[in-house]
This record gives structure tokens, C-alpha cells and sequence, in this order.
């Protein structure tokens, strides 16, 4: 027993003695050769569960805070920072804890985050929320909401024209208005291209099951779809995997996958080629910055909907793939983007809506 | 079953001491203060009584999911279906509050019996399969829990509601909220469900202790064999056994459904409060106190650490190893006690060796 409590004493030592030394070691770093905005505020985001490294909408919301941060010289955690939600009973927390922190202006990332970014916003007056991709009621709170019909459309022309076996797939995350509105757009943008190619439409019901994705991309390659778009967040990173290993296997099999929210060109790298065709660029930081400037120069916008699309580089193309994604393709897709753009096209955000944009067609 | 009869409170305590250690160490590795982390933590969880209150609420349905799996295993039984059974309550305590319109008084009470006995019966197939069939339980429940997700997010898209993805929220007459709770941690969502927690556990400790059911389903634990030569029915234990704990799990979920949310949403995976439920009962030694305290514990270090990133700057992935270190010396503790024994031997041979060595010279 004398022992034990030896041990336990040293031990206890050790700890105090190193810990001494880890405090150190951080003042050495996070020098920096330029001096803190004044006008800055303290921005920070509350994920949901894929976190800021899910490849997708979150880390492109941490990106745009990031580059925010290091445009007027913040500290990351002093002035900005992100709150990670493992689970549904984490988003209300993860709110709180940023606002009593003094955070003054809070994105929630995501629609699932709706009821408790409300909740929060109506317990906590004087601070600043933002919910992406959702729109919440609230004087303290702004709504930001993205076009994604249309980029949908544009990748869509993209997979019809890329298509040879004329059958494409679309994986979604949950099936919610919000995931079908990128489907009706992608089979809207299908059908305009050619009417008779078939869109296998599937959803995995989850956000983080990158497993179901990958069954769901296998089935759809197994029946001769080529092209998938996905509108999964983490579970689409099973698609990818699952159009790799195809690749890997064969490399002349001709198996496509379209990103989404991020330009996702390095998660289809496979040996010497790459199976991402394109990728339905959301600028979710292009968002988020422009959320944050409007608020330094106090023009907060509470209340309001905020809706960012092809115009305003809100939404976006991906030509990384230069050699999938051909010149022919980019310019029909340009020129469909003019349409869009014209109003010459009214891209359908619902499925009722789809159906009568299809029935148009034939 | 040595895990049953651990005794001496000083064990969990060093436990959790070494567990500190090894995460202090693991932050040191890679260059954050763990003091910091450790205050960040503390504070995560109490600073404020928001956190309090939030702190209060994770515990809640712990306690009763640890309860439940304590259960069974003083039956002798592996209850790994816990997780299906909070779903299964957590949908019926939300059904019952939203399809209904009732006074107060039936409300809250229906809910909550309609969640046990939900969560009683989807403990109890397992048991009967079980008992009648000879079907080993840990593979049962493992499906049923599949079952049970995967229904249960059907019955929400279908069912409760036209294709969304989440249901209406609970009535007011069915809601654990109260005010007098709510004002004493403003804003946070703690309810009074930690007092039905609380009579859960000592509802536990009277029937396994005092009561004789609670007699026999622990003889039956300890040999069924000899439980049955002295005439206690051994099938009739496992389903009683396997249904009640069922009915702990079910209330647990009623806490999540008519407690914490007021609605249930589509569940992309298990919430794994029953899968926590299993290390908090091997921590709390399937005793009463034992369980409360471990709840306590896996509660207070689940929302603390949510505060380590912001605070302490330490990411959330090593925050997921240090917390997930603490728990597994807390588990682990049965290795302290033959570590105590070795030290203890090691130290009486030294002495007999040196005396024995004197001698000799």
C-alpha cells in the first residue's frame, strides 16, 4: 500500500512538473506578424454530427470562418472558433455554451439545428444567430438558404451528357425538402438534356452512414447507372469509395461521381485518374463571410432570408476534373446557366414541381 | 460474476485517478495543458447552471439505462438490447403525448407507463425466446435493437407523421417539464425525470434486496441449476427479469421523448444511451448506488468535454480518447485490485528475503 501511494505521488509529480511545461510550449506559439482587426466580432459555429472534417457543408463553413479569421488576424478560439454536436441533444448546448462564452454572432450549420437555434435565439436576446440552410423566426435571427435547384440542374445537364449506359442515380441524405430540392433539379437538368434518361433516385436516410452510401452506390453501378450525384454529406463519401474501388479495379470502367457543397475533386483521386465528374459547389464560406461583413458594418440581417445562388457565387460548377468534365460539357452547361439565369428556365424545387417541368418537356 | 462483489470505495476512486493520469499524459503528448483541459472539463459540466442543468439531464436517462442493464445481469442475463428499448419507449411516450388530449394528471402518467411497458415488452421477446427456446439473449436482443431502430424511424415517417422527419411536439400535459426546475437552471432543458430517476433506483434496490422476486431472480443469476432444484421457476425468472429490465430501458427513453426533445426525429443511428447504459452498470457494480454514481460520472464527462475544444483548445477527437481512458480504468478496476495484491506480495517477499538475508549473513 506504502508503494502504491509512492507511485501515485511520483506520478502526481510528473504530471504537475510536465503539465508546467505544456503551458509553456503554447505561449511560444500563435505569434503572428500582423496585429487583431478592432473591429472584429466573435463569430463561432455550432456543427452538426459530421463535424468540421466531414469533407462537405461543415468544413466548408469552418473554412469560411477560418479565412475570416485570418483576414483580420484573430485568434482561433479567442475570437473564433466551432462547436462539434456528436449528437441531436448536443445542438441546444453547443449554442449556449458559445453564447455565455460571448460569441456575438453564432451560425447553426445545417436544418437539423432549426428548433434549437430558435430556442437558443429566444433565450438569449442580445446575441446573434444564423441558421444555414433552413430558414428559422426570430428579429435575432438571419436565415441563410442556397439555390440548390440550380446548381443541381447544372450538374445534371453535366451527367446527362457524360452518360453512356443512359441511366444515372442520385444518392440523397435524408429525404427532407431540403435534399429534394436537389433532386428535382438534378432530374430536372437530366430530362432537359434528354427526357429518356432514367434517374435512379435513392436515399440513405442519414447524413454519417458512409457504409449505407456505398451499398446504395454499389447497387446503382451493379445496374448499369454510371453517373451518381450526391447530396449526402458523409454517407456520399461512401459513393466515392465504392466509384474508387471500382476504378481501382478497372481502370476503363466508366464510373462518375458529382460532389456536392464542396469542390470534391481530391476525395475521387484514384491512382493516376479521378472519379469526380464535377461537383455542386455550395459556398457555404462564401455565406458565412459575407453573414459576418454585413454584421461588422451593422447591417446584421435578422430576421431575414438570405438566399444565395448563381449570381452571387453563392452556388457553383466545379471544372477541376478537366479531363472528364470536357469542354463540351462546360459550355452546355454554360449556356443552360445563361438560361437559368435569364429566367428563361424556372428550375423546380419540389417534386410536384418536377413533374410538371418533366410533363413540359415531353 | 467478481464484478458483482466489488467492494471498498477507495477503488473507483484510484481508478478514476489513473484514468486522470493516462489523459493528462495523452494531452501532454501532444502539447496541450492538461490542467486546462481538466478545469475546461470541470467547468463544462458545472460551471454555470445552465451547464448544471444540462449536466442533470444527460444523467437522467443514464441512470435508468444502467439500471436496466444491472438488471439482467443480476439475473445472470446480458441485456445488450437496452438501445432498442429506449427507442421503442422514447416512441411510445411521444405517440402518447402527441395523439392524445388529456388532463394532466392521466397525460404524463399514461406516457410514461405506455413508455415501461413498451420498453417492457420489447425486453421481454428476447426473454420469452430466451426461456422457451434456449436462444442465447445477446444475439436476440443485438437484432431486436436493429428492429427496433429501423421500425421505429418508420413508424415516425409513415405513422406519426406524413413523411417528415420528425414528429409534432408533445403536449403540454405530457411534458416532465417543470417550472420550478427550469428556474432554478434557467434555460436548460433538466426536467423531472431525474426524480423518477432517482425512485427508479430505489425502486431497483428494494426489489432486488427486500423483496422476494428480487430473491429469486439473484439465485437464479447465481446458479439456476440450484434455483431450480429448490423450486423457484427459472423460466419464469428470465422473462420477468428481461421484461423489467426492458421496462427500465423503456423509461429511460420516455426521458429523451416527454423530457429532453418533447418530440422524437429520425435516428440516423443508435443513440447509445443503451450501449453506455452497459459500462455504466459494470461501473456501478449492478448496485443501485453503484449505478447512480456511475451515471453521475459518464454524465458529468459526456458534457464537460463538449467544453475542452473551446476552452482548453484540446480537439475533440483526443477529448473522445481521454474521457474514453478514464472510463476504461474505472472498468478496468478489477486490474488495480491484482495490482493492489502484487504490490502487497512484492513488498512482503522483499522483507521476508532481506530478513531472510540478514539471517544468513
Amino acid at each position: 500500500m506504502k508503494k502504491l501511494n509512492l507511485l501515485l505521488t511520483m506520478l502526481l509529480t510528473l504530471t504537475v512538473i510536465l503539465s508546467a511545461c505544456g503551458t509553456n510550449g503554447d505561449s511560444s506559439e500563435g505569434q503572428k506578424d500582423c496585429e487583431p482587426d478592432s473591429s472584429a466580432i466573435k463569430a463561432g459555429i455550432v456543427t452538426d454530427e459530421g463535424g468540421v472534417d466531414d469533407k462537405s457543408f461543415n468544413q466548408s463553413a469552418w473554412e469560411g470562418l477560418k479565412a475570416y479569421g485570418e483576414e483580420y488576424c484573430l485568434d482561433k478560439d479567442e475570437m473564433y472558433g466551432y462547436a462539434q454536436s456528436n449528437q441531436d441533444s448536443e445542438y441546444e448546448s453547443n449554442l449556449t455554451r458559445l453564447t455565455q462564452q460571448d460569441y456575438e454572432l453564432i451560425f447553426g450549420i445545417g436544418f437539423k439545428l432549426k428548433d434549437a437555434v430558435q430556442t437558443v435565439a429566444s433565450q438569449n436576446p442580445d446575441t446573434k444567430y444564423a441558421l444555414v440552410d433552413d430558414v428559422a423566426e426570430g428579429d435575432n435571427v438571419a436565415s441563410v438558404t442556397f439555390k440548390e435547384h440550380q446548381g443541381s440542374f447544372l450538374v445534371g445537364v453535366a451527367a446527362a451528357l457524360k452518360s453512356e449506359t443512359g441511366k444515372v442515380g442520385f444518392v440523397g441524405g435524408i429525404d427532407s425538402p431540403l435534399i429534394n430540392k436537389f433532386e428535382a433539379g438534378y432530374v430536372a437538368g437530366v430530362k432537359s438534356v434528354d427526357p429518356s434518361i432514367e434517374v435512379d433516385v435513392r436515399y440513405a436516410e442519414s447524413f454519417s452512414d458512409a457504409g449505407k452510401g456505398r451499398q446504395i452506390a454499389k447497387s446503382m453501378y451493379d445496374s448499369n447507372v454510371d453517373v451518381i450525384y450526391h447530396a449526402a454529406g458523409g454517407a456520399g463519401n461512401g459513393v466515392f469509395t465504392e466509384a474508387k474501388d471500382i476504378k481501382a479495379g478497372d481502370s476503363e470502367a466508366n464510373v462518375w461521381v458529382i460532389g456536392v457543397d464542396r469542390d470534391q475533386y481530391e476525395e475521387g483521386s484514384v491512382d493516376d485518374s479521378n472519379v469526380t465528374l464535377t461537383s455542386m459547389v455550395k459556398r457555404v464560406d462564401v455565406a458565412v463571410q459575407d453573414v459576418i461583413k454585413r454584421t461588422i458594418e451593422g447591417n446584421f440581417p435578422g430576421g431575414e432570408v438570405l438566399e444565395y445562388g448563381l449570381a452571387d457565387g453563392g452556388i457553383s460548377v466545379a471544372d477541376t476534373n478537366e479531363e472528364a468534365y470536357t469542354d463540351e460539357i462546360a459550355s452546355k452547361v454554360k449556356e443552360w446557366k445563361e438560361k437559368i439565369q435569364n429566367g428563361d428556365v424556372e428550375v423546380p424545387q419540389t417534386r410536384e414541381e418536377l413533374e410538371g417541368f418533366v410533363s413540359n418537356l415531353e | 460474476m467478481k464484478l458483482q462483489k466489488l467492494t471498498g470505495a477507495w477503488i473507483p476512486v484510484v481508478s478514476i485517478i489513473f484514468g486522470l493520469l493516462a489523459g493528462a499524459i495523452i494531452m501532454l503528448l501532444f502539447g496541450y495543458n492538461p490542467l486546462a483541459g481538466y478545469i475546461a472539463l470541470w467547468n463544462g459540466a458545472f460551471e454555470t447552471p445552465y451547464f448544471t442543468g444540462e449536466t442533470i439531464r444527460l444523467i437522467t436517462p443514464y441512470i435508468l439505462s444502467g439500471l436496466a442493464v444491472a438488471f439482467a445481469f443480476r439475473t445472470g442475463l446480458l441485456n445488450i438490447g437496452v438501445e432498442g428499448q429506449v427507442l421503442v419507449g422514447w416512441l411510445a411516450s411521444v405517440w402518447v403525448g402527441t395523439e392524445f388530449s388529456l388532463p394532466m394528471a392521466i397525460h404524463l402518467p399514461l406516457a410514461v407507463i405506455v413508455a415501461i411497458l413498451a420498453g417492457g415488452i420489447w425486453g421481454f421477446i428476447p426473454g420469452y425466446l430466451k426461456a422457451k427456446y434456449q436462444v442465447h439473449e445477446v444475439i436476440i436482443t443485438i437484432m431486436m435493437n436493429y428492429i427496433a431502430l429501423y421500425s421505429v424511424n418508420a413508424i415516425i415517417r409513415n405513422v406519426l407523421t406524413d413523411r417528415d422527419d420528425r414528429t409534432e411536439n408533445v403536449a403540454e400535459t405530457a411534458s416532465l417539464k417543470v417550472s420550478w426546475l427550469s428556474d432554478l437552471m434557467p434555460n436548460s432543458n433538466v426536467h423531472a425525470g431525474i426524480i423518477l430517476a432517482l425512485v427508479a433506483a430505489l425502486f431497483y434496490w428494494y426489489f432486488i434486496e427486500k423483496t422476494k422476486y428480487g430473491f429469486e431472480l439473484k439465485a437464479v443469476g447465481y446458479n439456476p441449476h440450484a434455483s431450480q432444484y429448490a423450486g423457484m421457476s427459472v423460466k419464469r425468472n428470465i422473462m420477468l427479469s428481461m421484461a423489467i429490465s426492458g421496462g427500465f430501458a423503456g423509461l429511460a427513453g420516455a426521458m429523451e421523448g416527454i423530457g429532453n426533445f418533447g418530440y422524437m426525429t429520425l435516428n440516423n443511428g443508435f443513440t447509445n444511451i443503451g450501449f453506455d447504459g452497459i459500462a455504466i452498470a459494470l461501473l456501478g457494480g449492478n448496485t443501485a448506488v453503484g449505478v447512480v454514481l456511475a451515471a453521475g460520472l459518464f454524465g458529468v464527462l459526456k458534457n464537460g468535454a463538449l467544453n475542452m475544444p473551446l476552452s482548453a483548445g484540446v480537439p475533440h477527437e483526443l477529448v473522445d480518447i481521454i474521457t474514453a481512458l478514464i472510463i476504461f480504468f474505472v472498468a478496468a478496476s478489477y486490474m488495480i485490485i491484482l495490482l493492489r495484491h502484487k504490490l502487497i506480495k512484492l513488498y512482503t517477499d522483499f522483507k521476508n528475503k532481506s530478513k531472510k538475508g540478514g539471517a544468513n549473513k
